[in-house]
């Protein structure tokens, strides 16, 4: 029996007061995420519980137990506080999918700061524009991404703290550096968790858009209340579930899910800290015989290349119930699951701004193949007029999905940027800049998104941000940003170049450029393909129309181009 | 020229080792291994192409044949072998 139970029972007889009574909390009462994810479940009587199963490269394993968490949590709490870290500051996890960083986020969180966790690929300036505009205090992270901290320390004088959690001594520790060996370092028994209430800030998470910097997406503890639910009611945990959540917390799926939804329900949550593969991923779920596995289309579709064959040489038979989120899941990727694994993904929808699911496939539910599903229960969902931003009248017409504001976990604010915030409502509705549209059964389907912004493997990136980055190397003169198609990522970033004099068009120039974004940036910001042209197509006021590359590239019509530029 | 397991075992560490004085080998695991993801795994195969004037098909380009230094060097060789 799922935990749901029947969707349209759920649905009419909605209240977030379920949560709130379930998680023993009252409004007005102090919410502390840190503390529901560690002391709240050892208090249930299960401190002994695993927490934790932890596999790093060369199956090298570590293991913790809910005590383990809890101690581990005052400890790192305690350390933060004793190096002046107050509440509200910012402190960044910049750090692979080790177990300080998942304990990390809740370290933050239980002594009242705000955690700010990072992509440890991301390149120095996508590390400093981040770190810039949330004027980060400390940052926490690995010997082998403190390079990149000190490329851009001078120019971050907020940051005060630099936390290395594996420093061995061999090198001596620089500026505003510091050691912190999590295992090692004297475990507090008593630490009192910060007294946040339900408004309080908790996590900052930052999102790419189609113009300017990256916005940082302000959570609020009470956002625990819809990511508890939506774990019990979409992705099924149940007491004795081996939970892996495959998301990197660097972006919201792994806090929101990896860290969060999977601890505050009590769930044994685990952790494969290696790269893809389809073999190491089989290999991993037979071995801690994962029963609920949440996963991306991304890697869905790469276990699809690697053929059927290969899932044959492992028991995978514990698997009790499948999810994806990140971008669509495609028909054929529901329809090889069910085939290969004997139960489909669930798809599930949502964004670093809603924070928790919004549009889902619960247990139960019929699967439509290659619909988002229906939202879950207590969340208002429609499709907009893109013209009128008024609900479109009757199934199957394109526009805007939109929600109405309310759910806990949505985001409060961009930090430092209400202006944009403000931008993201229009008649009462938050729109997602997300298209779809609606079925006679009320199944939503996506068609894409209303702006230029590329996802890629279920990650946002700005082609503002990428056209910048590729203007700073020597050899560019213009840039312009689309995103193109891609069978296992969905889009792929194209860059379309004009060069300066003295520089020629070559394989050679185009791997340079390529490395260059890809440390400056991301490697999933990094151009994929990089087209030479003589010159980019301007409107006559000299605006680039990125539309008309980006139709080219996806086979589309052009459209009106009465505003060219002549040549 | 100069031997392909030192170019591309030079290329990585260069261009893809976080921590310059993480040991490396041929024999090192590259994807599996997080040194090298999906994504920059198409800047290595540009390089790898370009340096040896070769095209290599996606569905050979595959994790498994990136995984280490040696097995990119069996690849690439199979392809100079065919030119």
């Amino acid at each position: 029996m799922s935990n749901i139970g029947s969707y349209e029972e759920r649905v009419n007889n909605f209240s977030w007061s379920l949560a709130e009574k379930e998680l023993g909390y009252t409004p007005g009462d102090d919410i502390n995420i840190g503390w529901y994810c560690t002391d709240r479940i050892c208090q249930m009587g299960k401190s002994a519980k695993k927490a934790i199963l932890w596999e790093g490269l060369g199956g090298v394993e570590k293991q913790y137990t809910y005590n383990d968490l809890r101690l581990r949590t005052n400890t790192m709490a305690t350390m933060l506080k004793g190096i002046g870290i107050n509440e509200g500051d910012r402190v960044c996890l910049f750090m692979d999918k080790v177990p300080e960083l998942y304990v990390g986020v809740l370290s933050v969180l239980k002594m009242g700061a705000v955690a700010q966790p990072l992509f440890s690929a991301f390149g120095d300036e996508s590390l400093f524009v981040r770190l810039d505009n949330a004027q980060t205090s400390a940052i926490i992270t690995q010997r082998k991404h403190v390079g990149k901290v000190r490329l851009i320390l001078e120019r971050l004088p907020s940051l005060k703290h630099i936390i290395i959690i594996d420093h061995d001594g061999k090198k001596e520790l620089k500026t505003r550096e510091m050691a912190f060996d999590m295992d090692h370092a004297e475990q507090i028994e008593h630490f009192e968790a910060a007294h946040t209430k339900a408004e309080s800030p908790s996590v900052l998470h930052y999102t790419s858009g189609t113009t300017g910097q990256p916005k940082g997406v302000k959570h609020v503890h009470y956002s625990l209340i819809s990511q508890y639910l939506t774990s019990k009611w979409v992705l099924d945990i149940q007491d004795n579930d081996i939970y892996w959540c495959t998301a990197d917390p660097g972006w919201v799926t792994g806090t929101s899910y990896g860290i969060i939804g999977g601890f505050a329900t009590g769930a044994t949550v685990c952790i494969l800290d290696t790269g893809f593969s389809a073999e190491s991923w089989y290999k991993f779920i037979d071995k801690y015989k994962v029963t609920m596995w949440y996963s991306a289309p991304t890697a869905i579709r790469s276990l699809m290349k690697a053929g059927d064959e290969l899932v044959k040489q492992y028991d995978l038979s514990t698997l009790r119930h499948l999810a994806s989120v990140g971008e669509p899941l495609n028909a054929e990727a529901v329809i090889w699951s069910e085939k290969v694994f004997g139960k489909p993904f669930h798809d599930t929808y949502w964004q670093t701004e809603t924070g928790s699911m919004m549009i889902v496939n619960v247990p139960g539910m019929k699967i439509k193949p290659g619909s988002m599903g229906k939202p879950f229960p207590g969340i208002i969902a429609t499709v907009l007029d893109e013209h009128t931003y008024e609900p479109v009248d009757g199934p199957n017409k394109p526009g805007l999905i939109a929600f109405q504001p309310g759910w806990p976990a949505m985001m409060r604010t961009y930090w430092r940027n209400e202006e944009t915030y403000g931008k993201k409502f229009k008649n009462g509705w938050y729109l997602s800049g997300d298209k779809a549209f609606l079925d006679q059964d009320n199944y939503f389907w996506f068609i894409g998104r209303d702006d230029d912004v590329i996802n890629t493997g279920g990650h946002l990136v700005s082609p503002f941000e990428v056209e910048s980055a590729l203007l700073e190397h020597e050899a560019v003169a213009e840039s312009a940003v689309v995103a193109k198609p891609d069978a296992v990522n969905m889009e792929v970033v194209k860059a379309f170049v004009t060069l300066n004099p003295g520089f020629e068009p070559g394989d050679m120039l185009e791997l340079q450029i390529m490395n260059f974004i890809r440390k400056r940036l991301s490697p999933l910001a990094m151009p994929q393909e990089i087209e030479y042209l003589d010159k980019l197509p301007k409107t006559r006021s000299g605006k680039i129309m990125r539309r008309l590359l980006h139709a080219k590239e996806w086979g589309e019509e052009i459209g009106d181009v009465s505003t060219l530029e002549d040549d | 020229m100069e031997n392909i397991k030192d170019v591309v075992l030079k290329y990585v560490v260069d261009e893809y080792l976080d921590d310059p004085e993480d040991e490396m080998t041929y024999e090192t695991p590259l994807i599996s291994g997080g040194i090298v993801d999906s994504f920059s795994m198409v800047s290595l195969k540009r390089f790898l192409e370009a340096t040896y004037k070769i095209s290599l098909p996606d569905d050979r380009a595959t994790p498994e044949a990136f995984d280490t230094v040696n097995s990119i060097t069996d690849l690439v060789n199979e392809f100079l072998a065919k030119k």
